[in-house]
């Protein structure tokens, strides 16, 4: 039995958007691509819990480009990941078509007993995945988790952050599929040896069309645009009693908000 | 033609006012729909029914103590009674089950919209993607219904109408042997949740110590604003990783967000520049937040903050 913990690649948080020519999609030439900063909760997750579930392997599964998807899978055995899986496709999918690909991926590589994904990615932030994963195996889903504790028994008690501060405690048995969110965990940072052994680890790659999936995409996205410019900061002058008065005549008056 | 099935979430004995920014779209744009409730009904939800002009509620009764895996098998059987497309706000909860009902009812799922349009029987949606640096048309099809959660405060909010409102039971679907709920444990914060709030007040590292962080609570708490802060104070554990706002936080886009000694990194100004209005407060004046914002106010945040919060119950 084993964990196998999902990861996309995503744009670096400090990237510059450009949208491409044909307005369908951005400019991916000069990104700098990283792994989902949730899926690190995620991954150093599954290295904590390896020896209390059980599991003789942690999988790192991965959708993508081959070469973009095993530059974020490296990172993920250099971690302490055991082995890689890459679902090779030049063309994006929908989170439905993608959890389809990754169950399938899944079931061909091993037995699962955990899977484990980050809250959402900071791409697209479709915050469908983790749910439509869980589903798709019949199995319960748990998002936004900041502690994952495992019994004697490999039942696992999860928190979970819901609104306002509030939190869940929830209990799960069986195959579950858990989202990391911030607060779970620091994640490690690979070490050198971590690198050099990332190497020599089997990764497995599977084409996406032979993974017995219908490749169809039902969400898509087009027309992509950037936010409209900013109109000029008035900046208020004068002593503070002055700026505090004309700030909140403006935010009554002028804008309205008040 | 549209038959949409509206989730009204609810909170604290009450159906949110974003869940009837829903139901107004429809009646502005002529589309049939009925309300779903998970809880038992009051006075309270049957008055703001009423007065949303909300003609049929399925009331889940059975089903007041959120389960993801019961809710969707239910959410997913109630669709399949005709409705082809399905509406709520983007909340934790709306994202939770919406997405694995999706792969029940065979629907196209998308969340986190700012616009919805209906354009002959074309349903006009746009999404920002990468936190609000750029957005994005998004086109649902398919043959199962259209799933769409929209952000708070996007959409008008609904009129004042007086309809009598026909409640229906239905009984929770399904079991939920492999997951259960043991406890919530209520936050201590009474505010509306950052991605719902109206008004937000956010605090970084300019506040120089969590203590400080007092000053803005006051200042909220005047105006019924929500706090949030930068990732450089959530990380530095002076408030809950849940208030940060930014790409790798929450995103925010209240009417009013008021940023108070935040200078404004790349990932923050993403997560909140969905905002309509900004107001910056900051000593540094070439701080890049100044460059977002509608009003700035160069100066100490410990001299402004208690002048605003002053000024606004004088006048609120």
């Amino acid at each position: 039995m084993s964990i196998f913990v999902c990861i996309k690649q995503v744009p670096d948080t400090e990237t510059k958007i450009q949208i491409s020519a044909d307005g369908n999609g951005i400019e991916t030439g000069a990104i700098k691509w990283i792994v989902n900063p949730y899926d690190e909760f995620a991954i150093e997750e599954a290295l904590k819990l390896k020896a209390s579930t059980g599991a003789d392997k942690i999988y790192a599964v991965s959708v993508g480009p081959q070469k973009r998807a095993q530059d974020a899978l490296r990172i993920a055995l250099a971690m302490g990941c055991d082995e890689a899986v890459i679902i090779d496709s030049e063309e994006s999918f929908d989170t439905m078509t993608t959890a389809k690909l990754v169950k399938a991926a899944v079931l061909k590589t091993g037995e699962p007993s955990l899977i484990l994904t980050g809250k959402s990615s900071i791409d697209d932030n479709s915050q469908a995945f983790t749910q439509q994963l869980a589903a798709l195996f019949e199995a319960p889903h748990a998002n936004n988790l900041v502690k994952i504790t495992v019994s004697g028994d490999k039942s696992l008690e999860v928190e979970r952050e819901i609104e306002g501060g509030s939190k869940e405690i929830i209990s799960l048995t069986g195959l579950a599929v858990l989202g990391a969110t911030k607060g779970l965990n620091s994640p490690r940072y690979p070490s050198l040896p971590g690198i050099m052994k990332a190497k020599k680890k089997p990764v497995h790659t599977y084409a996406a069309g032979d993974l017995g999936v219908e490749l169809t995409t039902k969400v898509k996205f087009s027309d992509y645009q950037m936010p409209a410019p900013q109109p000029p900061t008035r900046i208020l002058n004068g002593e503070v009693d002055a700026q505090v008065d004309e700030l909140v005549n403006l935010l009554k008056n002028e804008s309205k908000v008040l | 033609m549209y038959k949409a099935l509206v989730f009204l979430e609810t909170a604290k004995g009450k159906v949110k006012k974003s869940s009837f920014e829903l139901t107004e779209w429809c009646i502005a744009n002529g589309v049939e729909f009925e309300g779903v409730i998970f809880e038992s009904n009051n006075d309270e939800i049957t008055n703001q029914c009423k007065s949303a002009g909300v003609k049929q509620v399925t009331l889940v009764s059975d089903g007041t103590d959120y389960n993801s895996v019961t809710w969707s098998k239910t959410f997913s059987n109630l669709i399949s009674n005709g409705f082809n497309l399905v509406l709520g706000s983007s909340s934790v909860r709306g994202t939770d089950f919406f997405a694995r009902t999706s792969a029940l009812a065979n629907g196209a799922f998308v969340a986190d919209c700012t616009e919805l349009a209906l354009n002959g029987e074309k349903l006009e949606i746009r999404k920002p993607l990468y936190a609000g640096k750029c957005t994005c048309a998004v086109e649902l099809s398919g043959s199962g219904p259209k799933m769409i959660l929209m952000r708070a405060n996007q959409l008008p909010s609904s009129t004042e109408r007086s309809e009598s409102t026909n409640f229906v039971e239905h009984k929770l679907e399904g079991t939920s042997e492999n997951l259960k709920v043991k406890e919530t444990i209520l936050g201590d914060s009474q505010r509306t949740d950052l991605t719902e709030a109206n008004i937000v007040v956010s605090g970084g590292r300019g506040m120089k110590e969590a203590s400080n962080f007092k000053l803005l609570e006051d200042l909220a708490d005047t105006l019924g604003a929500t706090v949030g802060a930068s990732r450089a104070v959530t990380d530095d554990g002076w408030v809950p990783h849940s208030m940060q706002v930014g790409q790798t936080g929450k995103t925010v886009a209240p009417s009013l967000y008021i940023a108070c000694g935040i200078s404004g990194a790349v990932q923050h100004l993403a997560g909140m520049s969905g905002s309509k209005v900004i107001v910056a407060i900051n000593n540094d004046p070439d701080a890049p937040i100044f460059k977002k914002s509608t009003y700035g106010i160069v100066g100490d945040v410990f001299e402004v903050v208690p002048k605003l919060t002053e000024k606004l119950k004088s006048v609120l």
